[in-house]
């Protein structure tokens, strides 16, 4: 009998509560696992305990007089309302307190500001909705998306580990070396977040901000963007993997070959059915969160593509909406953020996809063209 | 000549005019304040049913209710009627009810400009309010409305917005300068500056914060209708502006705002405190002190908002200095009012309960800002859900608890009838429990991670999500008995004397409960 209500306890708990298994009821800030973060953890906790200190000593008095000061207990009020000492005292003392906090946030504070003698430099540039990584040292950089799929979000799948906070192309790391940040935005403001390093920076259109981190330890570290930046704020996550040296050189190596690759495909002939397939994939990665994934849009903010104007009328119309975006709304130049090959690709997609039947196509080498004669 | 006498002794003889004239063209003070108290509980009870919407669809991870769209307008919506419509206006209505009564004057100083900045209000709401049904949907960027994502991207309505914005802003001005004639110059013979009852000076210091800064709101949000409709580039980057520019206006503005949310309730608990403890205030001087100088320092402190968009180091300690500076002033405050407290002879009716409530949890909002102050660690606590428990700390129990102390004190003055003492004092332990639950647990989501303004999240914050969602709806069910008993203390109840509460000093208790139409019509004095 016991058992059988709890185990109808369980499924009943699991059944309301299905998140509350992955629940940590986790309650204070964690350290981290750089320097800094180490010492903003301290300044908190410092900080934390001053307060704690205070609010015993405030609180302290105030409760003794709810106890012990009440007019049901017949106690009578006495009239005194100044006391030059006092008041001194109490404004001192919480002036000294402040200045002691002020010289390890001062010094930490410092710190923080000091990106010189970086060996990695890392450019990181906000998008609506999504982060892209250049390693200016080498010469390459990528997209890093959010990879919980939408089922899961609207609840029609089980929800993963790490849901909302899974991207499909980590930034890679290596541990031990000062990696400087710079971060910049495409569109509205961003900010970049990794709570174990301790570093938070907005991303700024217009604006280069410089900021760095010292990672201690090899690990995956997650945050997320935390200023609002439309619809998908939410969904914009970070993924760090701080790896070992050796394996980051690895990987940068393999990374330039690759970029290498990509180039070489541009000059390759394509034929309209392989365009149309990698185009999809670009499709839903880029575009499909405002034009969503069968294209039907959610105007007025984002204009359905199925039989619109431009997917459906010229060529040249249509390349330079993908390539240049259309100022003043939430459509990007795109140009800069994917090379020719995807651009090819997804502007042929969508000319020939749900129904619209254009039948033509435009190949990487004519983007380059397009390219060249922008310049 | 007679007929004019006539007139003018009819109008002190006969009491308000019928029917919906009475209010729509009143002068009176008493009326004024009445329509500004209505005004701001309704309009608390509509950005609170937003925040029931948020707050239901983070009971769980996933989206439930609504989508991303719409979560970002309720969430700013919420924000907005807050501030605007529910915060400030209930002060407003306090300062028309109480500071003539409280200085002996018989009405304030500019009485027509009153019903102006009155009526100015709805016209102003009303044009938000419809934003939600226009096409693109209402403003989903955030009560603070950060550039670009407000100019460039925000939803076509944002014009509306501003224009609401600008009426709000001066009808608040207009209040300000009514409040600022009324005090320096109907004061009753004998009542020096320095014997003015806190309330008055605290309000008399918010009034000239307002002025101070509404303008400037008005300048920002005249920038970005140019930048939307006018092809200027103030914030647009690609045109040679600065979204930077942007914060550091708002907040010029949005730092002394929060204290003009929370100067007037530190002036009416300064009242309550000392009349159930009955005992003289402590330190009524240094209190006055306090708040020049929390509204002095209130000007220079503005960039602690931005400590993460990359202001030089020099001005990154400069406004982590001040701001902690801040916090002796208000620690002094704060100290005051437990002295105050200290050896007396205390009793719990509601308005102390409420009262005592607010030092207390004012406090721990203090002590989260104090924290906040500290630049390196706000680095880590910046737009998480620490913020959003930080503000709600000091805005729940402070500004509204502060209102509704207020509120309980005064009614047997307004209404005549006391109200009932039993459902008050359920309203008030529904209300800290709720909140307490809502915002409490709001910490540890910021210090684990959660940033705000996110309509969905990782797994790992759903216990105390789940929590504090329970907090907010038993909080916001809560506000529906506070319509009743205030319904009922209109309709009845037991006669209230003319100073129901035996410690409570003041003018206003001078007068017979209800206040009659129009009082100190001759001044009284003060010795
Ligand atoms: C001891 C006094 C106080 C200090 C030191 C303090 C400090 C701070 C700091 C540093 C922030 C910025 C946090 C961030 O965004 O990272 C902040 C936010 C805020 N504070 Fe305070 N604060 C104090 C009192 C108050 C009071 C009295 C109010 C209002 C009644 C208030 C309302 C707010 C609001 C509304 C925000 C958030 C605004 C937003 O980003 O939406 N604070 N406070
Ligand atoms: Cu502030």
């Amino acid at each position: 009998m016991r058992v059988h209500a709890k185990r109808a306890g369980a499924l009943l708990g699991g059944l309301m509560f299905p998140a509350w298994s992955q629940a940590d009821w986790t309650l204070n800030m964690r350290p981290g696992v750089t320097g800094i973060s180490n010492d903003i953890f301290s300044l908190h906790m410092t900080i934390l305990w001053i307060c704690v200190a205070i609010g015993v000593v405030v609180f302290g008095v105030m409760f003794w007089s709810i106890f012990a000061h009440r007019k049901s207990q017949g106690h009578k009020a006495s009239n005194f309302h100044e006391n030059t000492v006092v008041e001194i005292l109490w404004t001192i003392i919480p002036f000294v307190i402040l200045v002691i906090m002020a010289i390890p946030a001062t010094a930490t504070l410092i710190n923080m500001y000091d990106t010189t003698e970086s060996d990695v430099n890392i450019r990181i540039t906000g998008y609506q909705w999504k982060w892209q990584y250049q390693y200016v040292d080498d010469n390459f950089g990528y997209f890093s998306n959010l990879a919980t799929p939408p089922d899961q979000i609207s609840n029609r799948e089980d929800k993963g580990e790490h849901y909302l906070l899974e991207v499909d192309n980590p930034l890679i790391v290596p541990v031990g070396k000062k990696i400087r940040f710079l971060v910049t935005s495409n569109d509205v403001i961003h900010s970049w977040w990794v709570p174990e390093f301790g570093v938070k920076k907005d991303a700024i259109p217009g604006y280069i901000n410089e900021t760095w981190a010292k990672v201690d330890e090899p690990g995956i570290y997650r945050g997320q963007c935390t200023e609002l930046c439309g619809k998908n704020h939410g969904f914009m996550p970070i993924v760090v993997k701080a790896v070992p040296q050796p394996e980051y050189a690895a990987w940068v190596s393999d990374q330039k070959a690759a970029a290498e690759k990509e180039r070489e495909l541009t000059q390759k002939d394509w034929t309209m059915e392989e365009l149309v397939a990698r185009g999809e994939k670009v499709y839903q990665t880029t575009c499909a969160a405002c034009h969503q994934p069968d294209g039907s849009g959610s105007p007025p903010a984002f204009p359905a593509l199925i039989g619109s104007p431009v997917a459906t009328g010229e060529l040249a119309g249509h390349i330079d909406v993908v390539f240049n975006g259309r100022a003043g709304t939430a459509m990007q130049a795109f140009g800069k953020q994917l090379s020719e090959v995807d651009l090819a690709a997804v502007i042929t997609y969508e000319r020939n996809a749900w129904g619209n039947n254009m039948g033509d196509m435009v190949t990487p080498k004519q983007i380059l063209d397009y390219k060249k004669q922008q310049q | 000549m007679s007929a004019v006498a006539d007139t003018h002794t009819q109008e002190h003889h006969h009491g308000p005019a019928r029917g919906f004239t009475r209010w729509l063209l009143t002068t009176n003070h008493k009326d004024i304040g009445t329509m500004y108290l209505v005004f701001s509980f309704t309009m608390f009870l509509l950005g609170g049913s937003m925040a029931m919407v948020i707050r239901a669809e983070l009971f769980q991870p996933g989206l439930q209710i609504v989508q991303p769209e719409f979560f970002n307008q309720m969430t700013t919506m919420h924000g907005l009627i807050m501030v605007f419509g529910a915060v400030m206006p209930a002060f407003v209505g306090l300062a028309n009810w109480m500071i003539p009564m409280m200085i002996g004057a018989p009405d304030m100083a500019l009485p027509r400009m009153n019903n102006w900045s009155f009526w100015l209000l709805p016209c102003a709401f009303l044009i938000l309010v419809s934003t939600l049904f226009m096409k693109g949907g209402a403003p989903n960027f955030g009560w603070t409305f950060y550039a670009p994502l407000s100019t460039t991207y925000g939803p076509p309505s944002t014009t509306f917005f501003i224009f609401a914005i600008h009426i709000m802003g001066i009808s608040s001005i207009m209040g300000a300068i009514n409040v600022i004639a009324t005090i320096l110059n109907l004061r009753a013979p004998g009542m020096t500056l320095m014997k003015m009852p806190l309330f008055v000076w605290t309000w008399l210091i918010t009034a000239f914060l307002l002025i101070a800064v509404m303008p400037v709101l008005a300048g920002v949000v005249t920038m970005m209708l140019m930048d939307i409709n006018f092809g200027t580039s103030f914030f647009d980057a690609s045109g040679g502006g600065d979204p930077v520019l942007f914060q550091h206006v708002f907040w010029f503005f949005g730092h002394p705002e929060v204290y003009i949310m929370i100067l007037p309730a530190f002036g009416a608990v300064s009242h309550i405190i000392p009349a159930f403890s009955r005992k003289p205030l402590f330190g009524y001087a240094s209190m006055v002190y306090a708040v020049g100088a929390i509204a002095l320092l209130s000007f220079v402190v503005w960039a602690h908002h931005m400590f993460t968009v990359g202001i030089p180091i020099a001005g990154q300690l400069f406004f982590m200095y001040a701001t902690m500076l801040i916090a002796v002033p208000t620690g002094v405050k704060v100290f005051n009012w437990v002295a105050t407290m200290f050896r007396g002879s205390l009793s719990f009716e509601t308005p102390m309960l409420f009262a005592v409530a607010f030092v207390i949890l004012f406090t721990i909002g203090g002590f989260s800002g104090l924290m906040l102050a500290i630049a390196p660690s706000d680095f880590q606590y910046h737009d998480t859900y620490f913020v959003v428990a930080h503000f709600h700390y000091v805005l729940v129990p402070g500004a509204i608890f502060g209102i509704f102390a207020s509120a309980y004190f005064w009614l047997p003055k307004w209404t005549g009838h006391m109200y009932d003492e039993t459902l008050g004092k359920t309203h008030f332990w529904l209300s800290f429990i709720g909140m307490n639950l809502a915002f409490f647990p709001m910490h540890f989501l910021g210090l684990a991670g959660m940033p705000r303004r996110i309509p969905d999240y990782a797994l790992q914050f759903a216990d105390f999500n789940m929590v504090s969602s329970i907090g907010a709806f038993t909080f916001g069910a809560t506000q529906l008995l506070f319509l009743f008993i205030v319904i009922k203390c209109i309709r009845g109840g037991k006669e209230a004397p003319a100073k129901p509460w035996e410690g409570a000093e003041g003018l206003e208790w001078t007068l017979p409960s209800p206040a009659p139409y129009h009082t100190f019509e001759t001044p009284p004095e003060v010795k």
